[in-house]
């Protein structure tokens, strides 16, 4: 598999290299280089560990495209179908991911004054026919997946221990956990400068490549 | 070794939104100090965090957590330029308020208090929630910081021009951009590997 040397998130957020965005994106130089160190860790890290590459690349293909992020969900549905041994599993994941899709967040605060602010929502479960193609714990790590983007505030000891009894070592938790927490953070900030670039222009970019 | 949960069946659970000092409960065991190698020593990247229950748990991936601390770093604490270090506390805390991350916002409120001096504006973001007025310059901040954190993502050229119009140029925009996002990632490690609690640590 070839390293990935691109920017992700200027690829997601379609920023040209010196570009005024890019510019301002390189004020924070660390940020940006350690939020690409961090797609590397998760991605295409020296030692896959606990968690297979399929694994990592199905779930951040759920996560993003839950949140209705096409570019994002293209690039990883396109890691999963390099790295998965079965067609099958990427048709199963894109059913399942249509099956997910919800708005939040939503969930439950602990009782007392603010549970009149709890709101109600989707508790989603992969289907049988998805259980079957996804494995069980593939399909336990989606539902977590779905549980950290949409309700985060509903997240429970129980949750972890569903995770462990479905195979997930207590490291690999702490991988999964990161990975759709980093996704989350990942698709904010490509879909914000992606807005801001738009509302930039265009034209000053057109008219600068054609000087 | 079986790996298992860690119930906290009599903790003081914090209910309220409150800009005072909290603890924090992990839900699984964190690596013990004695067991940290020179990987997880740079993971923590300041060995002062290895006294954290959160960051000796996240240090079983130590790669990812670096990358995360130094991301979360310069976002935050990069002032040679941009938007003024409140109005980031702002955005985190805003965004740890929507998605309900007790923990996360008692320690950015308090920040935010620090560098702004409106402790009673920040209460109100706790105690009314994202709708409460705080002035045009901190409701746009607001504002973009809930549409960020919305799924599927609801920030959009609106507010793009509100935060303009309240005098931040496009580089402030980006911080917003950045520290509004980076709660997404932080909120969601806090509230699902462990629990808040009364009183500091345990």
């Amino acid at each position: 598999m070839s390293t990935e040397t691109r920017d992700i998130i200027d690829l997601l957020a379609g920023i040209e290299p010196g570009s005024s965005l890019s510019g301002i994106r390189a004020r924070r130089l660390q940020a940006r280089e350690n939020a690409q160190r961090s797609y590397v860790a998760l991605f295409e890290p020296v030692d896959f560990g606990d968690v297979a590459a399929a694994e990592r690349y199905a779930v951040a293909a759920f996560v993003a495209g839950v949140h209705d992020e096409p570019a994002a969900t293209s690039f990883y549905l396109a890691k999963l179908a390099k790295a998965a041994d079965r067609l099958e599993l990427v048709e199963a994941l894109k059913a399942e991911t249509e099956r997910a899709r919800t708005e939040g967040p939503y969930g439950a605060f602990p009782a007392g004054p603010l549970s009149v602010e709890d709101k109600a929502g989707l508790i989603y479960r992969v289907a049988g026919d998805g259980q079957r193609v996804l494995g069980a714990r593939l399909a336990a790590a989606v539902e977590h997946a779905h549980l950290l983007v949409f309700r985060p505030r509903d997240a429970s000891s129980a949750a972890m221990q569903a995770l462990l009894e479905a195979g997930w070592s207590t490291t690999a938790i702490v991988t999964l956990s990161q990975l759709v927490a980093f996704l989350s953070f990942q698709v904010r900030v490509a879909a914000g400068l992606r807005t801001l670039g738009a509302a930039l222009g265009h034209h000053a970019d057109a008219a600068a490549k054609a000087s | 070794m079986t790996d298992s949960i860690v119930v906290h069946a009599s903790n003081n659970e914090p209910v309220a939104f409150t800009q005072d000092e909290l603890g924090w409960l992990p839900w699984l065991d964190p690596l013990a100090e004695a067991e940290l190698t020179e990987r997880h020593w740079a993971g923590l990247v300041d060995r002062s965090r290895a006294k954290s229950d959160y960051f000796r748990l996240l240090v079983r991936d130590p790669e990812v957590l670096e990358a995360r601390t130094k991301t979360d770093k310069d976002i935050f604490y990069n002032i040679a330029d941009g938007l003024p270090r409140a109005e980031r506390e702002l955005a985190a805390a805003a965004t740890s308020r929507y998605n309900g991350c007790i923990y996360c916002a008692s320690v950015h409120a308090r920040f935010a208090t620090v560098h702004s001096k409106r402790r009673d504006d920040v209460q109100r973001l706790l105690d009314e929630g994202v709708g409460a007025d705080l002035g045009a310059r901190w409701n746009a901040v607001v504002r973009a910081s809930v549409a960020l954190a919305s799924t599927p993502i609801g920030f959009g050229q609106q507010h793009v021009e509100e935060l303009r119009s309240v005098g931040l140029d496009d580089a402030e925009i980006v911080d917003v951009i950045n520290s509004a996002a980076f709660f997404n990632w932080a909120n969601r490690l806090m509230l699902s590997l462990g629990e808040p609690t009364n009183g500091t640590d345990a």
